[in-house]
């Protein structure tokens, strides 16, 4: 059992997700960025599909009930045992009846905290993650709430290198044109690789938004719902492009104009509000 | 049919009409339950699409579906879901009005069609349900609702749904029922999958 201490600004707990059900309307949820969650399970000796706590910018601190290994990856941030400093990205012995604090990020906004056995709580429709856009999986985590974890089934990984995701005051989003490429006027597309973006405050689990630049659209008619994948870049009619992350809708009705590559959403998910973001169209 | 590109596993499906999605979708189904396509990871039927997510080679599925024969759908393929209805709605009577017709007549109309669910989104659960005729169109509130209870039978546009949890929305309510719709505990989690045949059936109370 942990309880938490101190919650941060938003701490979820996160797994892969929910695959599968996105024709029933359930997002797939699941860690943002998924190799520092991966990361985190393989040092404590966790199965990478083990539930960990994702936090947002101001970390979270916990007490453990039981002895457990425990590791903190993603956006790097200082980590304190009972107020001594203590390993980030590494497997750290915590005793029963000790605090790990996890402090404000010093770059990146989303750290993960794997514990030994993992976080057991109920899992709904197959995964333990918190979706925030359709309400499925425990609600964020609050000062007092106590969290089961599982029995640990192996050892921790003796080595193993950290993903490091590049720090992003400058994030470069590979880009796949289409479906909906043609519904943008011919200099929006031409003038998309030079086009400077900022990540904007109203970012969150759905999409990371942007302001700063407007794509201006050719076709003007409503496009009717049709499915959309994580990383679509959806353009709302105020033409700032938006990049769904893991809790985004299943369906929409604004034309998505490309598709960033899964394996660039981890820097996505890391970018600070105010960062500068382009997008790259690639083949 | 037209084939485009989603990013680097996904292909969109667009067709001309509802019920070429339903019978796309069916096939797509009955393909993948039967091996007779590549595995495909999430498949999502909307209005004029279908989305094949979680695919190996999209590039070469796509030149395979050009080759698909895709039978019509039978009318009666699929199962049927009753859905007990109030019919007692906030905006029963904007409905009538809209629709130049006594309220009881639009308690008539709705409730003899046999409607399909043709997707879900919105929220786990929601099925957008086709099945009224042109005639019966309906646009959305001006000013969306900030929360509509749950089991709300509403519509808008083209379309039936039935609200699976309390929502904000700007559809137009006729009516409510009791039957609980989505439950992630229960299995199945949603009674609306698309194809699902919907009937609502008028009760008092």
């Amino acid at each position: 059992m942990i309880e938490v201490v101190r919650a941060g600004a938003l701490t979820t707990v996160q797994d892969l997700g929910r695959h599968g059900l996105a024709q029933l309307g359930v997002p797939r949820s699941g860690a943002l960025d998924e190799p520092a969650h991966r990361f985190a399970n393989r040092l404590v000796g966790n199965p990478e599909s083990a539930a960990t706590l994702e936090t947002t910018l101001t970390g979270i601190a916990v007490r453990l009930h039981a002895t457990a290994t425990v590791a903190v990856t993603g956006a790097p941030a200082p980590v304190r045992l009972d107020g001594r400093p203590a390993a980030w990205g590494a497997a750290v012995h915590v005793p029963a009846g000790s605090v790990l604090d996890v402090g404000t990020a010093t770059h990146g906004l989303r750290s993960y905290v794997a514990f030994s056995g993992g976080v057991e709580v109920t899992p709904v429709l197959g995964s333990r993650s918190t979706d925030l856009l359709a309400g499925l999986g425990p609600a964020p985590l609050s000062g007092g709430d106590l969290l089961p974890l599982g029995t640990p089934t192996a050892r921790p990984a003796p080595i193993d290198a950290a993903p490091l995701s590049a720090p992003a005051h400058d994030l470069v989003l590979r880009l796949v044109l289409g479906p909906r490429h043609d519904w943008f006027t011919e200099a929006a597309l031409a003038g998309l690789p030079k086009a400077r973006f900022q990540v904007a405050t109203a970012s969150n689990r759905i999409a990371l938004r942007t302001e700063g630049h407007a794509l201006e659209r050719a076709v003007h008619r409503e496009l009717p719902s049709e499915g959309m994948v994580l990383g679509s870049v959806q353009v709302p009619p105020d033409g700032r492009p938006l990049v769904f992350l893991a809790d985004h809708p299943t369906t929409g009705g604004y034309p998505v104009i490309g598709v960033v590559p899964v394996a660039d959403l981890a820097a996505a998910a890391q970018a600070r509000p105010g960062a500068s973001v382009r997008f790259v169209p690639i083949r | 049919m037209r084939v485009m590109r989603v990013g680097t596993r996904a292909l969109l499906v667009e067709v001309g009409s509802d019920g070429e999605v339903q019978a796309l979708h069916a096939e797509v189904i009955r393909r993948r339950a039967t091996g007779a396509m590549p595995p495909v990871g999430e498949v999502v039927p909307a209005a004029r699409t279908v989305l094949l997510d979680g695919l190996d080679d999209p590039g070469a599925l796509a030149r395979d579906l050009a080759g698909w024969h895709i039978p019509e759908q039978a009318a009666d393929d699929g199962a049927l879901v009753e859905v007990p209805t109030r019919y007692d709605g906030a905006d029963l009577a904007d409905v009538a009005a809209h629709w130049r017709v006594p309220a009881a007549e639009v308690v008539k109309v709705h409730s003899s069609v046999e409607f399909r669910v043709a997707f879900c989104g919105f929220a786990p659960g929601f099925g957008y349900l086709t099945g009224l005729p042109e005639r019966y169109g309906m646009p959305r509130l001006a000013t969306p609702r900030p929360a509509v209870p749950a089991g709300s039978v509403a519509l808008a546009g083209m379309y039936t749904g039935v609200y699976p949890r309390s929502s904000p929305g700007g559809w137009r309510l006729i009516g409510r029922t009791d039957l609980v719709l989505w439950d992630p505990a229960r299995e199945p989690a949603s009674l609306f999958t698309p194809g699902t045949r919907v009937r609502f059936v008028p009760v008092d109370r």
